[in-house]
C-alpha cells in the first residue's frame, strides 16, 4: 500500500474529529452570537410601568456604572427560573433594568407582585421594537452594559445555576472596563 | 359528543391558517409587496432558524416582516434592508452566507476540492497515455525474433 491509499481514511479520521470536538464542545447552535458585543447600545426610550417604578431610555445606560439590562414577560416561564439569581444581583449592588417584553402592564405588575420586584427601572416595550433593535429572538435574554453604554456580554434564555459564574464574571470584566 | 370532536380537529387547521392571513396587512403597492415578498425569503427565522421569515408563523417572524414591508415603504432596496437586520441580527439573519473573509473557507472549498479531484484524475490519465513501453533489450530483441521466424516457418 502507497501511502497515498490512505489519504481517504485520514480525510474520515479528521471529519470525525472535527465533528466530535464540537458536538462535545457543549456550544448550543441554536444560541445565534450577538452582533451588537462592545457596541453602544441602539437608542431607544422605554415608558416606565407606573408611577412608582421608572422607564429609561440608552442613556441611562451610559451614567458610568455597570447595568445588566434583562429581557422578560409575564409570560415568559423560564424568566422565573432565572428570577432568584437577579434578585440576589440586586441585593449585592448591582443595579438590574428590565425591559417588560410584549407584556401588558397589569401583567407585568402581577408577575413582580408575585415573585418580587428586582429591577432598578423597567422599560415597556409592547410592540418589541426595541427588542428588535436589540437583537432579542427569546425571552428571557440578559445584557450586561459597561458604564460606557456598551454591550460587553449577552446571555440568551434563563441564566441558569451553571450560568451564574460566568455571568458575575462578565459583570465583572465590564466594570473594569469603565470603573464602575 | 365525538363527532362535534372531530368537527372541531377538522376545522382547528382552518382558523389556524385563517390566523395567518389576517394579521398580515400586504403593501398596497404589488411592486413592492413582491419585492419585500423576496427579500422575507432571504431572511432567516431567528427562532425555527432553517425556515425564511416569509415561511414561518413565529411571532418574531411576524414582527420582522412588518418591519421588512416598513423599510421597502419607506423606499429602501433589498442591501439596505438586509444591512438593516444584519446590524441588529448579524449575518445569521441571511439565509445565504456573505462571501467575506470569514467565509471564504466555506464558499471556496467545494469548488477548489472539485478542482483539486478533477486536476489529479487528468493528470493520471495522461500520464497513463503518454509513458510509451520501454524499449527492448538485446535479449528480447533476440526472443522477439524468435518468436517471428517460429511464426514465419509454420
Amino acid at each position: 500500500m502507497r501511502p497515498i491509499h490512505f489519504l481517504p481514511v485520514a480525510a474520515f479520521l479528521l471529519i470525525v474529529g472535527a465533528f466530535s470536538w464540537y458536538l462535545l464542545s457543549g456550544e448550543d447552535p441554536r444560541v445565534i452570537p450577538s452582533a451588537l458585543i462592545d457596541k453602544p447600545v441602539p437608542e431607544f426610550e422605554l415608558p416606565a410601568l407606573g408611577e412608582d417604578i421608572p422607564g429609561f431610555s440608552s442613556a441611562d445606560l451610559a451614567e458610568g456604572r455597570v447595568v445588566l439590562v434583562n429581557v422578560f414577560a409575564s409570560w415568559c416561564a423560564p424568566c422565573r427560573v432565572e428570577h432568584p439569581f437577579l434578585s440576589a444581583l440586586a441585593a449585592d449592588g448591582v443595579p438590574v433594568y428590565g425591559i417588560a417584553y410584549k407584556d401588558a402592564p397589569e401583567d407585568t405588575r402581577a408577575f413582580l407582585a408575585e415573585l418580587g420586584n428586582p429591577y432598578e427601572r423597567i422599560g415597556v416595550d409592547r410592540d418589541g421594537r426595541v427588542g428588535i433593535d436589540l437583537g432579542v429572538y427569546g425571552v428571557p435574554e440578559t445584557y450586561v452594559i459597561s458604564g460606557d453604554g456598551r454591550i460587553r456580554h449577552k446571555h440568551v434564555g434563563p441564566i441558569l445555576p451553571t450560568n451564574e459564574d460566568g455571568i458575575r464574571a462578565a459583570i465583572r470584566a465590564a466594570q473594569r472596563v469603565s470603573g464602575r | 359528543m365525538k363527532r362535534a370532536l372531530l368537527l372541531f380537529l377538522l376545522v382547528l387547521p382552518l382558523a389556524a391558517a385563517a390566523g395567518v392571513a389576517v394579521d398580515e396587512t400586504p403593501l398596497a403597492d404589488p411592486a413592492a409587496e413582491a419585492q419585500a415578498r423576496a427579500i422575507m425569503r432571504e431572511i432567516r427565522c431567528l427562532v425555527c432558524q432553517n425556515q425564511s421569515i416569509e415561511d414561518s408563523n413565529a411571532d418574531l417572524a411576524r414582527d420582522l416582516r412588518r418591519i421588512v414591508r416598513e423599510r421597502v415603504a419607506a423606499g429602501d432596496d433589498a442591501a439596505a434592508v438586509k444591512a438593516y437586520l444584519v446590524a441588529r441580527y448579524g449575518d445569521w439573519i441571511l439565509l445565504r452566507p456573505p462571501f467575506k473573509p470569514e467565509t471564504f473557507v466555506l464558499w471556496l472549498f467545494p469548488p477548489a476540492l472539485l478542482a483539486a479531484l478533477a486536476a489529479y484524475a487528468l493528470v493520471r490519465a495522461r500520464r497513463r497515455r503518454l509513458v510509451a513501453p520501454p524499449p527492448l533489450d538485446a535479449e528480447e530483441r533476440a526472443r522477439l525474433a524468435a518468436v517471428l521466424e517460429e511464426e514465419g516457418e509454420s
